[in-house]
């Protein structure tokens, strides 16, 4: 038995050392320095979610277009290689094998969908590949498991949900009842979860009207709208984003749902340029983090200018949230590279070099700056405002703001979202900053 | 069950307005389909496609019209444009070039042709129209809104999704079921449909009726899209959503069935807005129980025959 064994073991140790020359070797190359840098990026091209998935695919070839321009990573050009999320999340976890082992790509950017990213991460672990979470929002991904190779270069649903929240409360503290209208995934239903579990602890007592999951890309409202009417809550929550926001907003408006309820959407500001004129004033919007055009304090007025006339000079329309999303991935990717290469003392990377040097980084973008905690979630502010028109944009931005740091509404490392929440009082709203005027 | 009935009176009014609305969208796309299937006997999982090209072009037509600064009332003219062009253009280059070659083969293989064909299509709306939505709803504004009492309340619905929607549809089956079983041409088309071969013998061109059904069917897809596109945002997937929910009409109503559709779409624009109100959970699943209850005690749809098989 001891001799079988053995002998197992004998002929796993002399596969096992195959296997890691052979990796060896592919790891071997990646350490010199390589002709190209090639990443890896799911993102959705097809199905209404490309709505997101596209406007942040063309940020993506702007970008790195104007990265190789300026020399590339360390000297080193960059070539994107994207792949559709849509076919759901068997296909992509064949893709994402086959752009690190057949393709040979150094990082991954994944992905818009929540249940794409849950996918992906373990692939992370398993094959030792940086990814960069670069748009998906839910909290589970770093609330339930380690993910050494996995970082999120920007917030997540509990923050995007909270922070609405606190300026409802702030804004419009006596309502007395609620109804919800958001799409029947896992967004939709995660934020409602995350929305109640905070509401039930900050303002006891609201009633929920009416809780309504219509299927992701429905294509009417108009019964929905009707009920909503006949209810009249004092407040409607809607997370949804793209064609379905638009048509539940413009069927509202058509129908003076507006005048009746106080509207939260804290996904609107990719719609908004779709809806001009239609999207009603008075009402909260969000816009997943603090990249609005008329974002109040940009840390770098010139750069986020130069980004959105770049963007809006190549595809005629304003950049929506995702397109930040994907510039923040990049600039991660930048400082991440810079500070690893620096760290080797001029050197190659390997994975586990530029893993090391996400964890923790803190690297600028046009409006603020954003940390890297220690299990891999990005800190980013939000900033959420009343809707409202100005000369400058054909469409609603946000007035009255408040900016949420990421720290205030964000789930201590080590907790999740929900137990968080539940420990809240309703003295957290002291902590709320101030509007800022405008 | 009374009781509830009494307490619940105005919300099933209110629903039976939401469910006329929401059944004659239903209808229009579905009668097209069961239309082709009737004569041509092809699933057209294009045709979902054909109701979202129907959708995008009347936009365009609108937005432009609306550009040239013409009146409001013409965005009702894009509408029919709309329908008129995809029907005429795309109907044809589709049965002639595609579907021609495939009548007869099995049915699997007429699946994946026309569910190729609906990816193409597609990936052409994106090409064409891009990824962000689209909306023009001039024909909707330009009629305003009708307060319905609700108790002491009153309850704006569109007039557009009061009676524009409601009135082409019924317009549509009674000037369907005239055309097929009035005039000379519908007559052909029975014909057709019910024995190809025999119709043949008799002299009628056949070849000619399919390419005329099958356009006329791809133009009311087209109709039923440029019906929605007022009221809602066109995105890419509008047409898979489509195809998917005419499939259950058909298959309740009796492939073939004019009457069947109208009466499935009206029992599914009614069932999905009353679980709106009740069982909002149900509101997706309520199409596929009708389905699956109408197909367990009549397998042939409502309004389906029975057929001999020929050996």
């Amino acid at each position: 038995m001891t001799e079988a064994v053995t002998r197992r073991a004998t002929l796993l140790g002399a596969g096992a050392t195959a296997g890691s020359l052979l990796f060896a070797g592919g790891g071997a190359r990646a350490q010199g320095k390589p002709t190209e840098l090639k990443i890896g990026i799911t993102t959705f091209l097809s199905g209404s979610a490309s709505v997101f998935g596209v406007p942040a695919r063309q940020a993506a070839e702007l970008l790195f277009e104007e990265l190789n321009k300026a020399g590339g990573v360390g000297g080193v050009p960059v070539r994107p290689i994207f792949v559709d999320e849509a076919p759901g999340t068997d296909h992509l976890v064949g893709e994402y094998r086959r752009l690190v082992q057949n393709e040979g790509v150094q990082l991954i950017f994944a992905s818009i969908s929540s249940g794409s990213c849950l996918a992906c991460t373990p692939l992370s672990d398993e094959m030792k590949k940086t990814t960069i979470l670069w748009d998906c929002g839910t909290q589970r991904i770093f609330e339930e498991g380690r993910h050494p190779y996995a970082f999120r270069t920007q917030g997540y649903g509990t923050p995007e949900v909270l922070a609405p929240l606190l300026y409802l409360l702030k804004h419009k503290p006596d309502f007395r009842s609620i109804a919800v209208i958001n799409q029947d995934y896992a967004w939709g239903r995660d934020s409602w979860e995350l929305w109640k579990t905070a509401m039930d602890v900050l303002k006891p007592g609201v009633r929920v009207v009416a809780e309504m999951f219509p299927r992701f890309g429905a294509t009417d409202y108009s019964t929905e709208v009707t009920r909503l009417l006949a209810a009249r809550p004092d407040v409607i929550l809607s997370t949804s984003w793209g064609g379905d926001l638009v048509t539940l907003i413009r069927q509202s408006s058509e129908r003076r749902l507006f005048d009746r309820s106080t509207f939260v959407l804290p996904v609107s500001e990719p719609s908004l340029p779709t809806l001009g004129r239609t999207m009603a004033a008075g009402h909260i919007i969000g816009t997943r983090g603090d990249h609005w055009n008329n974002h109040p304090s940009p840390k770098d007025p010139a750069r986020l200018k130069r980004f959105v006339d770049a963007y809006r000079a190549r595809y005629n329309e304003y950049p929506i949230y995702p397109c930040h999303h994907m510039a923040q991935a990049i600039s991660a990717m930048q400082a991440a590279y810079a500070k690893a290469i620096a760290a080797k003392g001029g050197g190659w990377p390997n994975d586990a070099e530029l893993a090391a040097a996400f964890r923790g980084l803190t690297f600028d973008t046009p409006t603020s700056s954003i940390t890297l905690r220690e299990d891999g979630q990005g800190l980013e502010d939000q900033i959420v405002g009343l809707s409202s028109f100005n000369e400058t944009y054909p469409f609603a931005v946000p007035k009255d703001m408040i900016l949420f740091p990421a720290a205030l509404v964000s789930t201590p490392v080590g907790q999740k979202s929900v137990d968080w929440l539940k420990t809240l009082t309703p003295d957290f709203l002291t902590r709320i900053p101030a509007p800022i005027a405008g | 069950m009374g009781t509830w009935l009494a307490e619940n009176s105005l919300l099933l009014g209110l629903a039976l307005l939401d469910g006329l609305a929401n059944a004659a969208l239903v209808f229009m796309v579905a009668v097209g389909l069961n239309l082709v299937f009737g004569v041509l006997r092809i699933v057209n999982v294009a045709h979902g496609s054909l109701f979202a090209i129907g959708a995008y072009t009347a936009a365009s037509i609108g937005l432009f019209f609306a550009a040239q600064g013409l009146p409001s009332w013409m965005g009702y003219a894009a509408l029919v444009l709309a329908a008129v062009a995809v029907g005429a253009v795309l109907g044809p280059l589709i049965e002639r070039l595609l579907l021609r070659r495939i009548y007869g083969h099995e049915d699997v293989l007429q699946l994946l042709v026309t569910f190729a064909l609906f990816m193409i299509l597609e990936d052409v709306q994106k090409l064409v129209w891009g990824v962000q939505p689209i909306s023009q709803d001039a024909p909707l504004r330009l009629l305003g809104t009708v307060d319905i009492p609700f108790g002491e309340d009153v309850i704006p619905f569109t007039a557009y999704q009061l009676f524009v929607l409601p009135g082409i549809a019924v317009a549509t089956l009674i000037g369907l079921a005239w055309f097929l079983r009035r005039t000379l041409t519908g007559r052909v088309i029975v014909a057709v449909t019910t024995d190809k071969e025999a119709a043949t013998a008799m002299g009628i061109d056949a070849a000619r009726i399919t390419l005329l059904t099958f356009s006329f069917g791809a133009g009311l897809a087209a109709l039923g899209g440029a019906l929605a596109s007022p009221t809602l945002a066109l995105v890419p997937g509008i047409g898979a959503q489509t195809i998917v929910l005419s499939f259950a009409v058909v298959a309740t109503a009796g492939l073939g069935q004019i009457e069947g559709a109208a009466l499935t779409a009206l029992l599914i624009g009614l069932g999905r807005s009353i679980a709106v109100y009740f069982a909002p959970e149900f509101e997706v699943v309520v199409p596929y129980l009708i389905m699956v209850a109408v197909l367990l005690v009549r397998p042939q749809g409502l309004f389906g025959v029975i057929e001999t098989r020929r050996v």
